[in-house]
């Protein structure tokens, strides 16, 4: 395999953070896209937060969505445009606090694009805040003395949330800190995409990620930190999959 | 073609159809139901699409997306759903995305009541969403005239990649006129329009960005193109009714229902000698501004501003182009309560008989 810069990402630097995930995610994205010849034919939506950033790297169609309403602008445009590819891509802020009523009507009403969630535990963008998915004890900028559950609630797992949906395709979680997870990642994208493709209907793909800046951990830390904490409570796997090949 | 009787919702609704309108999202809400019920099976009848959004933040994103391919699209809603609807219409506007938005108003604030009111001016010309944008802002008083501005507004949109808002109070939206439907307009756009993220057929290019954020000097390019529009609008767009005002002493300012129902107090009024016309602003938004400075000052003792809110809300409008050569009188009803001609036939009289303060 030929380790290069996917076609549908312009030759700029990244302005993500270094060691961040968000890199790995949107050139995993864009290598499906690319292994698929949907260059052209894809619509990024892209949402607020740090992957408000991808606007700048994407070379095809993108439209920017308001926080959380990503999934409201893909049904808009999907139903208006049956052939072209939509994803949305959304933070954890995005699709599981202010998205949550968006994401849980398109997942709903099986809409059919992908949408790339991708999970860090933390507002980013904004310096590090709380997030809806952020773990118990977890420090941030909003919980100094770490995340506490009889006030803040527990860690929102949207895989399992969108699985008692009976509309839903595909639904499934991978982590980004092994070479073997983000293989995973890369091929579940490649299925959501081609169960798109296929009119088959709404796939929701879940990212673990880091944070290296708001976690206050080098990036080698935060892949131990993921190991040890994150993966633990946001177990990976395939949560729906209503076109499973009969074993 | 024949004219067919229709309630004002569901002339609003197909005339948008009429327009070449193709998606629809909307959140159901009194008292303008009739629009996404009437679209529901209208749309799929003509190949579009109808959708019933999980919310009004939702729908108006919904909208959002499908004006970023090229088609028309709609939403519609009333004053607490609008206000919902606020964060998306400042998308479209910073985004330059065209769309129609509809408010069938009623009384507010808050939940207020859901009968007619007109309490939705200054949200509609002044903030329909964060970030100091303006949209054109038309306000029919009987339902052939909102026919006509629902079939009209996408052009506006389109020159201006800026949303439109329609605003009519619940009365309009709830009774039953004749009107005449234009003819169909043709529907498929693909690939026409900057903003279209579909090409044409053959037709090769980059990929576009629709982004709602700029760099800092960008932005600030756009909205000085943005503040040139508007002025723009203001020289080419104002629609404007002026009934009677030529020798007229009083001069009533009313839109939509208000108007309608001041028309037949002017007229009885006029019956008995008094000098009464009336300035109906069409586009609240462009404000017919030039209709005060046409006024004669020697001549005109009063201007009486008719409204369904309390407290008033175009007064300061009016005020701004009066600049104190005239009186202003306000009579307005407020809630959901409304005036009849009776009311404004008395609160008229009352002025030019120096009884009203």
């Amino acid at each position: 395999m030929e380790y290069k810069r996917p076609s549908s990402l312009k030759p700029t630097p990244s302005g993500f953070c270094p060691g961040c995930m968000h890199s790995l995610a949107t050139k995993l994205i864009a290598d499906v896209i690319e292994e698929l010849g949907q260059q052209e034919n894809c619509v990024h939506v892209a949402p607020v937060g740090c992957a408000t950033l991808n606007l700048a790297y994407w070379k095809g169609d993108i439209i920017g969505a308001a926080h959380g309403r990503a999934p409201a602008v893909a049904t808009g445009f999907k139903r208006t445009n049956p052939d072209r590819l939509v994803f949305a891509y959304q933070g954890d802020g995005d699709c599981a606090a202010i998205g949550l009523a968006e994401i849980m009507g398109a997942a709903n009403r099986g809409e059919n694009f992908t949408v790339i969630f991708f999970n860090n535990q933390t507002y980013g963008m904004t310096g590090g805040q709380m997030a809806p998915t952020t773990l118990i004890g977890q420090k941030t900028t909003t919980t100094r003395y770490g995340r506490d559950p009889l006030t803040t609630g527990y860690p929102l797992k949207m895989c399992e949330l969108l699985a008692t949906l009976e509309a839903p395709a595909f639904i499934s979680r991978y982590a980004l800190n092994t070479p073997k997870g983000c293989m995973e990642a890369r091929k579940a994208i490649k299925k959501g995409f081609t169960l798109q493709m296929e009119n088959k209907g709404f796939s929701f793909i879940e990212l673990l990620g880091n944070c290296p800046t708001n976690w206050g951990l080098t990036p080698l830390q935060t892949m131990e930190y993921m190991d040890t904490n994150t993966i633990p409570y946001f177990v990976p796997g395939v949560y729906k999959d209503k076109y499973a090949e009969v074993k | 073609m024949a004219k067919q009787l229709v309630k004002g919702n569901e002339a609003i609704a197909e005339a948008a159809v009429r327009a070449g309108c193709r998606f629809f999202a909307g959140y159901p809400i009194t008292p303008q139901n009739e629009i996404p019920e009437y679209l529901s099976w209208r749309l799929p009848e003509v190949g579009g699409v109808f959708v019933q959004g999980e919310s009004e933040v939702a729908s108006v994103n919904m909208v959002y997306g499908a004006a970023a391919s090229g088609c028309r699209a709609m939403t519609s809603s009333s004053g607490p759903g609008i206000s919902l609807k606020s964060e998306g219409i400042s998308y479209l506007a910073g985004t330059q995305l065209p769309a129609v938005i509809v408010n069938i108003s009623r009384g507010g604030p808050g939940l207020g009541s859901i009968q007619p009111a007109q309490q939705d001016y200054l949200q509609a010309t002044k903030a329909m969403g964060h970030g100091g944008f303006h949209v054109m802002v038309f306000a029919p008083a009987t339902l052939q005239e909102a026919v006509d501005l629902t079939y009209d507004a996408w052009e506006y949109a389109e020159r201006d990649r800026n949303p439109v808002l329609i605003l009519m109070d619940g009365c309009l939206g709830s009774i039953m006129e004749q009107v005449e439907f234009p003819p169909m307009k043709e529907p498929d756009r693909k690939g026409t329009h900057a903003w279209d993220l579909n090409l044409k057929e053959g037709e090769k290019r980059n990929g576009r960005l629709l982004t709602p954020y700029f760099p800092e000097a960008l932005l600030e390019i756009k909205n000085k193109s943005h503040k040139m529009m508007i002025e723009k609008w203001q020289r080419n767009d104002v629609k404007v009714e002026e009934f009677m005002v030529d020798d007229a002493e009083y001069v009533v300012v009313a839109y939509g229902i208000s108007a309608r129902v001041a028309k037949e107090a002017i007229l009885r009024l006029r019956e008995e000698g008094e000098n009464v016309g009336m300035i109906r602003p069409i586009t609240l938004s462009p404000f017919p501004k030039q209709s005060f400075r046409n006024l004669n000052y020697d001549q005109v003792k009063g201007i009486i501003d008719v409204e369904l809110a309390i407290p008033a809300q175009m007064h300061d409008d009016i005020a701004l182009e009066v600049l104190g050569r005239a009186p202003i009188y306000e009579y307005c009803r407020s809630g959901g309560l409304l005036f009849d001609d009776e009311g404004i036939y008395a609160a008229v009289k009352k002025i030019i008989d120096g009884g009203a303060k």
